[in-house]
């Protein structure tokens, strides 16, 4: 039974959509049983022996646990009475307990799990991968789980899990594997092992030293958001709050951190402040000026600089040369155009400026964005929105997706602008950046405004449990309060 | 990409010399490329035209040289180019919309609201030229735009695909002017003909006359038209938002661009180039609206947009060849063909076009992923050095 533990975004989810099939990797091999393969499809893993149990399981609640299991796999043993013995057979092997006829909507969330092993099993897995799979369950269902996780690795299966709940993983793996920005870090025995070391691990040691440079923080407001309150239809149509009167303040040279757990309310926080979305109430100012009432593109041009959270639908045009680009969502401004008249040359060689000086790896200006990697087109992006000097650069997980080289010059183009004076409001599911980073650190929850934090003295553990809505570090803060 | 892709002008900066030289290169693949789509096309079509024709018994290349034996004839080439004239227009209008991905289909009741309202104000009207024409046009474009514009307010006020409007709004334009043209109304009975009044001489557009007959002067109109479209399109902040919405309407919203905006000005103005469709026939041939006023070019010019794949140039090439087919029709008639082989050709060089262009598409997005990737690869990380070798 082996573990992969590694922080939110550090690719275990990657890795398993590769291992799984459904995700090609760009470098590097996969041997099962000694023997090379590629894996092309979620078939072909299946046909391997090899089966997953996602996080969100994949079942049809209005069917049959017997009906579930088949699904998909009607050559097997048939859907009848062969089927169901197959089941029953496995159900009692592994003593996984499960009903054959019972409908999938009226099982708990635990039997639901071991449908979702047996589906795995009834095809023939030998190799099973399970991701995340505790996060769903109770602590008496988890030790359950476990029971017949042990169960399959006597039968001689192997289980490979991913986690982030370390005291778990030292319980019941036998090999632990810590994975980091998307490079095993390294390969522990539980045995010798401590939940300390494997955090340590996990985060690793060289966090960022926000020590490095000195506060740049002066006192003069660029952005002040006040009570900003959005409500929204949710998937069912009911209005749901995901703003509950925010207020924030940020200084010229100052980064202020929202730490939040993602979907409460991050993403629609910047998007009306970007006025992407209307708010019900409350005001932005920008240099003393009210903007709420104005558009996207006036917003813009009153010194907002952007880094949307997904670059492939917000930040870019994928079939369109850097250059164009480039122009992307600085249209009305120098150099790119005049009078509504655009300037193909000199936003041509603006491009050539940004992709020397922020280091986009590139063969040339005329490629498309979709033939760059993830990291250069995050750099084009930054670079793009530093340009024409922002007063304030909204960067919503501006390192997300990219590998380590990328990042840090990511780092340094934010400090360095900061340095100049640039107001910055990041976004970030990386404890590590938003500490690094940050001047000043608020914590979301459900669209509130629930703590702050000092990035000097706070840890990513406190951070962390401050996320969940605990609030017990940082100061409790009464509604409506003003930073 | 085009004549003023300048390079980076500074060659002693190392990057750009090694961003030139893959730029070119890449340049020259997109031409190729993009000339080879429609090469393709065509034998595919060629070769399923010929299977057709063997089908039906005939003899499958005839047809062929029957039409290489019309393109020499001098009044066939004028009245291609006439009819040239107004496909070009027409798909120049559905293409302006299809470079925001919106799907204006109604072009064919556009162009005939405008040209009957253009006709009654012409017939109404007696200005000197100068101003008869320009007049004549304008209300042609104005309720052409109008019409289209309703698709485009109920796309954005209401959520209605413009899809469904631009098409229903056919058949409601068709019932308007059935209605409006009665002698009872804005119409005269001539004869056995129910029309519009005559636009009188000042409203005419002038002809050339050439050896294989009357050349209408409206040709020159539409290739400004294409010039136009391309620098609007390309050289101002409009076009590069409604070519930013067309390639992704998420970003263009992060950018900045009002995207409900952007749609009702767009089917205006796709509307308002569908009001020129007419023009040619009414200023160079007719000179009035009668109950037999050509109908149904709007959507033959869909089919040449896709062809052209929206671009001026490529419209043109592709509005020759359906006005070269459809002049050709009658004489493959008299040679024995079907009168459905031309309607069976056009409609397989539109389905090839379609598929080769987004075949070709595909692969040249992932050829360049993987040029670009070899390049980088290559040089890796220390590819200033590299460069540099190559720079000198």
């Amino acid at each position: 039974m082996h573990a992969v533990v590694g922080e939110n975004g550090a690719g275990k989810s990657t890795l398993m959509k590769i291992l799984y099939g459904m995700q090609r990797p760009d470098e590097g091999t996969i041997a099962i049983d000694g023997e090379q393969v590629a894996l092309h499809s979620p078939a072909d893993a299946i046909a391997r022996g090899i089966g997953m149990v996602h996080q969100h399981f994949m079942l049809a609640d209005n069917l049959t646990v017997l009906e579930n299991t088949t699904l998909g796999a009607e050559k097997l043993h048939g859907i009848g009475g062969r089927a169901r013995a197959r089941i029953q057979e496995i159900s009692q092997a592994y003593g996984l307990g499960v009903r054959p006829d019972a409908l999938v909507e009226d099982l708990g969330v635990a039997d639901r799990q071991r449908v979702e092993i047996l589906k795995v099993l009834y095809r023939g897995a030998r190799t099973l991968i399970l991701d995340e799979p505790t996060s769903v369950l109770v602590p008496q269902e988890v030790d359950a789980l476990f029971d017949n996780l042990r169960g399959l690795k006597e039968e001689g299966l192997t289980v490979l899990f991913i986690s982030h709940k370390l005291d778990e993983v030292l319980k019941v793996a036998d090999a632990i594997t810590v994975i980091r920005r998307g490079t095993t870090v390294a390969e522990v025995d539980p045995a010798g092992t401590t939940s300390r070391r494997l955090a340590e691990l996990m985060v690793g040691s060289e966090l960022p030293s926000p020590e490095a440079s000195e506060s740049t923080v002066t006192d003069t407001e660029v952005l002040a958001v006040r009570g900003l309150t959005l409500t929204e239809p949710d998937a069912d149509g009911v209005a749901r709050t995901v703003l509950d009167g925010i207020s924030l303040t940020i200084h010229r040279g100052e980064v202020l951190g929202i730490a939040g757990v993602e979907g409460n309310g991050q993403a629609e926080l910047v998007e009306t402040i970007m006025g992407m979305r209307a708010a019900d109430s409350g005001s932005v100012v920008l240099d003393g000026k009210d903007i709420s009432g104005l558009l996207t593109r006036a917003r813009r041009e009153a010194g907002i600089g952007y880094i949307p959270e997904d670059r492939h639908r917000h930040g870019l045009l994928l079939e369109a040369p850097l250059w164009e680009n480039r122009i992307l969502g600085h249209v009305t401004e120098a150099p790119n155009s005049r009078r509504g008249i655009l300037h193909p040359s000199a936003a041509r060689q603006d491009t050539a400026r940004i992709v020397a000086e922020y280091d986009v790896r590139t063969p040339g200006i005329e490629v498309t964005a979709a033939s760059l990697s993830g990291g250069n087109q995050q750099k084009l992006i930054v670079g793009r929105e530093m340009s024409g000097d922002p007063a304030l650069l909204i960067a919503a997980h501006p390192t997300r997706g990219v590998d380590v080289g990328a990042q840090a010059q990511i780092w340094d183009a934010v400090r360095d602008a900061r340095r100049r004076g640039l107001a910055v409001l990041l976004i970030s599911a990386d404890l590590d950046e938003l500490i690094g980073l940050s001047d000043t650190l608020r914590v979301i929850y459900r669209g509130r405004i629930v703590a702050d934090a000092d990035p000097a003295t706070v840890t990513s553990e406190e951070l962390g449990s401050a996320m969940t809505g605990a609030a017990a570090n940082g100061n409790e803060r009464p509604e409506g309060d003003t930073p | 990409m085009n004549a003023n892709t300048k390079p980076p002008a500074a060659a002693e900066r190392p990057a750009k010399g090694l961003g030139k030289g893959l730029g070119k290169g890449i340049d020259r693949e997109k031409l190729l490329l993009a000339v080879a789509a429609p090469v393709l096309a065509l034998i595919a079509t060629m070769v399923i035209t010929a299977i057709v024709l063997l089908c039906s018994g005939k003899e499958p290349f005839g047809a062929l040289r029957v039409m290489g034996t019309y393109l020499g004839y001098s009044d066939y080439q004028v009245n291609t180019l006439n009819q040239a004239t107004t496909y070009y227009l027409g798909a120049l209008a559905v293409a302006f919309g299809f470079r925001m991905k919106l799907f204006n289909i109604g072009v064919d009741g556009q162009y005939r609201i405008g040209a009957f309202f253009a006709a009654v104000a012409g017939g109404a009207v007696n200005l000197p030229a100068v101003l008869e024409i320009p007049m004549i046009m304008v209300v042609s474009m104005a309720c052409a735009g109008l019409w289209a514009g309703i698709a485009g307010w109920l796309k954005v006020t209401r959520g209605v695909s413009e899809v469904i409007t631009s098409i229903m709004l056919n058949a409601v334009a068709g019932s308007v002017i059935a209605y409006l043209l009665n002698p009872k109304r804005l119409a005269l009975a001539v004869g056995n003909d129910v029309r519009t009044p005559k636009i009188p001489d000042s409203g005419h557009f002038f002809s050339f006359n050439l050896a294989g007959g009357q050349l209408w002067g409206f040709i020159i109109i539409a290739a400004l038209v294409g010039i136009g479209f391309h620098l609007l399109l390309n050289r101002t902040r409009f076009g590069f938002d409604l070519r930013a919405t067309g390639r992704s309407e998420s970003a263009a919203l992060a950018s900045g661009v009002n995207v409900k905006r952007m749609v009702v000005v767009s089917m205006l103005v796709s509307g308002a180039l569908a009001g020129l469709i007419g023009m040619p026939q009414l200023l160079n041939s007719s000179y009035q609206y009668s109950v037999d006023f050509p109908a149904g070019i709007g959507f033959t010019c869909i089919g040449i947009a896709l062809v052209g794949r929206n671009n001026p140039v490529g419209i043109a090439f592709a509005a020759l060849l359906f006005a070269f087919l459809d002049t050709v029709a009658n004489p493959l008639q008299f040679n024995g063909y079907q009168v459905e082989l031309v309607p069976v050709i056009e409609g397989t060089i539109v389905v090839c076009v379609v598929g080769t262009y987004e075949v070709v598409r595909r692969y040249g997005l992932r050829r360049q992923q993987s040029r670009v990737g070899e390049q980088l690869g290559r040089t890796g990380p220390t590819a200033t050095d590299t460069a540099k070798g190559v720079a000198a």
